[in-house]
């Protein structure tokens, strides 16, 4: 009871500042004036349209202003519990900020020619925030745009596991438009270039139970062990010192129904998903476009060689 | 103070929807995220509480201002608070209960939806107090998750041989006995089992039957006769 005694004190205190006011009285007797009308009426219609579009955008923005820091948060660690994911690192229980400091290293590539760019933090540089930024992003011409993201930042920042100073996967950041959304997510291939090791997708609005499955863990299995790029029949020499000019064009893409292993071919080709065939489409789209030249692929010529990738 | 709250309204609004007038298996609503969000008990429970709170709050709120609703724009003004609840509420799981926001995506945003709300709000808080409009809209919530509980356990426990994550029957594929039923995992058995649900609650209360609203008529004997 004192609790409610204190509160009425607080109440009297407010309601005598503002009884005070000028502006309160004069906003009291509108008030009064509108609540007296018929409720019909078009002024206190409109007028109570109005006040409750107030009271909830403001009820709303401050919601939304005071959770963002920490919704930001929450999407950076999902962020690095994809990467760590995808580059099948991800344990129960382990700390993410921390294993993914350890193990993995960031490194910005410039997309035209294929090179480190030693010169900007790799740690703040922010590829999504670039592309939407027109000094660090350029546009995409209409015909090579078969991912539909009109613009693509001209630095990508892509991220290394090594062991033993040797990279052991190279996780590509990956985006594109499926059915209702910009499907965003990472590929890891082997040091080949060539090879997937993994791919996920940390942020989509796909159908969910449809389209939505490309974060089933089932459906990303399927793609370990697939080849991106055409190869000619003759088997490659050894592992990551194949010469560029070896590979043809990114072929990896999802068919139809399932995937036949015993078909030549089967090794470029994924299970669509059932129900979903234009969050297929899209996923194809994307993969191909970001493994193009337009894409990674000058990059991952340069991976290649023995020379390595210049910084 | 407690006697004061509870007065026998109250106690009726909150206990009612519970059985005797349970929102999904009597009035027959929410079924869509009934469906969607309980193939795992965990989800089932965040979508639960997230309605109850809804429903409870935006009743209360219409409630407050039900002399003063324009009826032209009655549902509007009611969509309007559901809504900002409904947004309040994702971004809550976002910042508190990611993971969950997640594998919920669109239902909590569905939830402005969802006719549990509306139907509260249009057939309760707007003729009664805000108290009771608010153990209205908990009680109907708990109604709501009542049945999704039940729903949710029989799903994930058949279809994952797990409880909120635990085993509870070890799967064939980890050298355990239970066979995992797929279909569990499909929102279609969420209809069987919310159809045996309301099966035997109206065999537990045969008042809850529906009249026959038409009779067949029995064809008399001799007519049409092709055999």
């Amino acid at each position: 009871m004192l609790k409610c005694e204190q509160l009425k004190i607080y109440q009297d205190k407010i309601c005598g500042a503002l009884d005070k006011c000028e502006h309160y009285q004069k906003f009291k007797v509108y008030r009064d004036k509108i609540l007296a009308l018929g409720n019909d009426s078009l002024e206190k219609t409109i007028a109570i349209a109005v006040a409750l579009c107030l009271v909830c955008a403001v009820l709303v923005s401050f919601s939304a202003v005071a959770l963002k820091s920490l919704q930001v948060h929450n999407k950076e660690l999902d962020m690095k519990k994809n990467i760590l994911d995808v580059a099948g690192l991800l344990q129960e229980d382990s700390n993410i900020d921390s294993e993914f400091s350890d193990k993995i290293e960031a490194k910005i590539v410039n997309l035209e020619t294929g090179d480190y760019v030693e010169d900007i933090n790799a740690a703040e540089y922010d590829q999504r925030k670039a592309a939407k930024d027109p000094a660090l992003s350029v546009a995409i011409p209409k015909n090579k745009d078969i991912a539909h993201i009109r613009v693509k930042a001209k630095l990508a920042k892509v991220f290394l596991v090594k062991e033993s100073g040797a990279i052991k996967s190279i996780i590509l950041p990956v985006h594109g438009y499926g059915l209702w959304s910009t499907l965003y997510g990472f590929l890891s291939l082997d040091a080949d270039g060539q090879t997937v090791q993994s791919i996920s997708f940390y942020d989509q609005q796909e159908t969910p139970g449809l389209g939505g499955e490309v974060v089933n863990p089932k459906w990303r299995a399927l793609w370990k062990g697939k080849k991106v790029y055409a190869e000619s029949n003759q088997p490659s020499a050894e592992k990551g010192l194949i010469e560029s000019a070896e590979m043809g064009e990114p072929a990896l893409s999802l068919i139809k129904g399932v995937v036949d292993n015993a078909k030549p071919g089967s090794q470029y080709q994924v299970d669509g998903l059932a129900g979903a065939s234009l969050t297929s489409t899209g996923v194809t789209n994307l993969v191909k476009y970001w493994m193009s030249n337009e894409g990674f692929a000058p990059y991952l010529a340069k991976v290649r060689t023995v020379k390595g990738v210049k910084s | 103070m407690s006697a004061v709250l509870l007065n026998d309204e109250t106690k009726k609004v909150l206990i009612a929807p519970l059985i005797n007038d349970n929102p999904i298996t009597l009035q027959v609503l929410g079924i869509c995220s009934a469906l969607a969000v309980t193939s795992q008990m965990s989800t089932s429970l965040i979508m639960a509480l997230a309605l109850t709170l809804v429903t409870a709050f935006s009743s209360a709120a219409i409630s407050a201002i039900r002399n003063h609703i324009p009826s032209s724009i009655r549902i509007i003004v009611q969509m309007t608070i559901i809504a900002s609840l409904v947004i309040v509420v994702d971004q809550l799981l976002k910042a508190f209960a990611y993971d969950v926001s997640k594998q919920l995506s669109v239902f909590v945003g569905l939830i402005i939806t969802n006719c549990i709300v509306m139907g509260r709000a249009e057939g309760y808080a707007m003729k009664n107090p805000p108290l009771e409009s608010f153990m209205d809209g908990i009680g109907n919530g708990l109604g709501y998750s009542l049945i999704l509980i039940i729903v949710a356990f029989f799903r994930e426990t058949l279809g994952s041989g797990k409880l909120l994550g635990f085993e509870v029957f070890k799967l064939t594929k980890d050298g355990g006995w239970y066979d995992p039923n797929g279909l569990m995992l499909l929102p279609p058995s969420a209809f069987f089992i919310i159809g045996l649900i309301i099966w035997s609650v109206r065999q537990w209360k045969p008042e809850q039957n529906e009249k026959v609203e038409f009779k067949i008529m029995a064809i008399a004997h001799g007519e049409g006769g092709h055999h």
